[in-house]
């Protein structure tokens, strides 16, 4: 409990002093991108995004849904009902009990730094990279859904019938399991998440964690954040302020 | 105790064939379901995103637990020494073998993914509780058929004591672990209890002596070999302390969660305000699978009447059923507390509908169809059991 919190605890106070940088750059820059191609995949960087719900509309997670859909080929599936359909990234709205206040937001896989959901897997499908990205090895699922279960975010579906036409860097089935992949695929050639793209404005921010010179980076140190079920210790990849 | 002499049944009767038959029904009827299941995709099941794991998870674990526990009376004898039960522990480790090999059967074709099978076999994650009860489970396979050999073979039967020891320390460890599963879940709420994996093991002794109670019963009385009351009276006393067990560590349990603030949600919602699920812990899992057969056990009018023993155990089997039901899928329908303090209004949240399909359903009982057919089998081809347990032969002291 103590570790997450001390951090959140340690960027607040160090917002208050540093207030002032937080509202640099608007617009969606990728300068964390700098030398691109086939960077390799190390664990000196740590992918992540921070999403500010005060900036976010309700029409940028629309955008972010869709482009989630398009990119990786997911939501047209013709039987699943309710909640059989896949949604590895979700728009929900939330308001606080004390101040009334509503925020919305999107969510998906969190890219946790110590994933439940990796470490129940029987068989090593469910992994995370060195870089911070969680996915699953759709060739070692078995379906066991345990990572499901394990999930605390509920960012995971399950595939509930026979799919066709899958992008050739996704390549769905039926009967595993699947989730955000941080577009892993673009990624990996320097560029931004297709969400993360989608948006016209800085309310989402994709970038190496660990860098001090990036955008993501910089920003953290300067507004208050926090990651969602930070009591859990998970030490997410995604984070939000504004909530 | 050398006067127990142990026998094949002669399994030539029409009611053994049309057993068989019926039971071997019921497994084709399951495989069917499976072809339908995974041919089509688990949509045509009411599982989902948000209840995971449905009534074949059930039924799985509810075997599984179950076949530990059937263990038990072979343990008693072996571990614990205790005469009377020795006669019965072959049936005890023939019991468990076929109850598990019932639950794996569904647990396994219940996944998204059967056909790779072989992938869980050989690709282990030992972070992973559920791969160590892969391991746990074919262990006790193993340990438990090694148990039997000793048993059965004369020359063999020094080592028993030993062999005995052994299953029953894997047989408390794979309840354990099985229990674990649900330990492992930090997020959700109703599993968030260190008593899970103990009280796993209370429901095992229970439900395990209960489906032991009914096979020595219903084989003594279709083979028309005496069984006295002895035996079954020692047994049933067993039983009600079994489920007495189970009872004190669901209210701890439950008493546990309400204290623990963080856990009122789910709790509330299972005692009180969870409609079908907050139904089915109070009438099914507490007072037909805990009370009712507490009383049939126990109160003068019933104690010792067999039909009603036989009524108990069933009742302590559909409860048992009940209880993993609450759990599993009554744990999941509650949503996760994804903001505590705050409210989702959308996108996530509310309690999750889930209705069983008959595919699932069809599965589950394929499960125990498979178990009872194992058992039928063998006792007809090996000599699992004695040939009487009339008074006279199974208790030494027996004064008549
Ligand atoms: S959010 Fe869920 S699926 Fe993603 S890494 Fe964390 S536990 Fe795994
Ligand atoms: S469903 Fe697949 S990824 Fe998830 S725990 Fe099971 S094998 Fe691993």
């Amino acid at each position: 409990m103590s570790k997450t919190l001390n951090r959140r605890d340690f960027i607040k106070t160090t917002s208050a002093t540093t207030i002032g940088v937080a509202t640099i750059v608007s617009g969606i820059t990728l300068t964390t991108f700098a030398n691109a191609n086939k960077m390799p995949v190390t664990n000196e960087k740590r992918w992540g995004m921070l999403i500010d719900t005060n900036k976010l509309t309700e029409a940028d997670i629309d955008g972010m849904v869709s482009a989630c859909q398009q990119e990786q080929g997911w939501g047209s599936e013709l039987h699943s009902t309710g909640n059989q359909k896949p949604g590895w990234i979700k728009k929900l709205k939330v308001r606080d009990k004390a101040t009334g206040k509503i925020s919305n937001l999107a969510l998906m896989c969190q890219h946790c730094e110590q994933p439940p959901c990796v470490d129940v897997c029987p068989t090593n499908a469910s992994m995370k990279r060195k870089d911070g990205i969680v996915l699953v090895d759709r060739h070692l699922c078995i379906g066991c859904r345990y990572c499901m279960m394990a999930c605390p975010y509920d960012a995971r579906s399950f595939v509930h019938e026979t799919l066709s036409n899958q992008k050739e860097h996704m390549p769905r089935g039926k009967g595993t399991v699947e989730a955000c992949t941080m577009c892993v695929h673009k990624v990996d050639k320097g560029e931004a998440p297709a969400c993360v793209a989608s948006v016209n404005s800085d309310a989402v921010i994709f970038g190496d964690l660990y860098d001090a010179s990036s955008k993501i980076n910089q920003t953290l140190k300067t507004i208050q954040s926090a990651q969602i079920r930070a009591d859990l210790n998970l030490n997410t990849g995604v984070r939000y302020s504004g909530i | 105790m050398s006067n127990i002499r142990f026998e094949q049944i002669e399994g030539k009767s029409l009611g053994f064939y049309t057993l068989v038959a019926g039971l071997g029904i019921l497994v084709l009827a399951a495989l069917g379901s499976v072809y339908y299941m995974e041919h089509h995709g688990h949509f045509v099941t009411g599982m989902s995103n948000r209840i995971v794991w449905g009534v074949p998870h059930v039924f799985a674990l509810f075997l599984i637990v179950a076949a530990s526990g059937a263990l038990n009376v072979a343990s008693i004898s072996s571990v614990f020494n205790k005469k009377l039960y020795k006669p019965l522990s072959r049936l005890s480790g023939l019991v468990a073998l076929s109850l598990l090999a019932g639950g794996l059967m569904v647990l396994v074709l219940d996944l998204g993914r059967p056909d790779r099978l072989i992938v869980a076999m050989t690709e282990y994650n030992f972070k992973s509780i559920f791969a160590w009860n892969i391991i746990l489970y074919n262990g006790f396979f193993v340990v438990v058929a090694v148990y039997l050999w000793m048993m059965f073979e004369r020359r063999m039967n020094k080592f028993s004591h030993t062999a005995g020891l052994v299953a029953f320390s894997w047989r408390l460890i794979l309840t354990t672990g099985t229990g674990s599963i649900f330990g492992f879940l930090v997020a959700r709420q109703a599993y968030d209890a260190v008593i899970m994996a103990p009280m796993f093991i209370i429901m095992s002794f229970a439900f395990g002596l209960a489906f032991f109670i009914l096979i020595l019963m219903a084989s003594y009385q279709w083979t028309n070999r005496p069984l006295g009351d002895v035996v079954v009276n020692r047994l049933s006393n067993l039983l009600g302390v079994f489920v007495a067990a189970v009872m004190y560590f669901v209210a701890v349990y439950h008493l546990g969660n309400l204290y623990l603030a963080e856990n009122t949600g789910v709790e509330n919602f299972i005692l009180f305000d969870g409609g079908i699920y907050t139904k089915l812990f109070w009438y099914g899992q507490i007072i037909l699978g805990g009370l009712i057969p507490m009383a049939l056990i126990y109160h003068p009018a019933t104690k010792g009447n067999r039909s009603m023993l036989g009524l108990a155990s069933v009742l302590i089997i559909i409860g048992g059923f009940i209880q993993l039901y609450v759990i599993i899928i009554g744990g999941q329908a509650y949503p996760m507390a994804l903001f505590p303090g705050k409210e989702i209004l959308e996108g996530y949240g509310g309690v999750a509908q889930y209705s069983a399909s008959l595919p699932e359903i069809s599965l589950g009982i394929g499960g125990i169809a498979l178990a009872i057919i194992a058992v039928t089998f063998l006792v007809k081809f090996l000599a699992f059991l004695p040939e009487s347990l009339a008074d006279d032969v199974a208790d030494p002291h027996y004064k008549g």
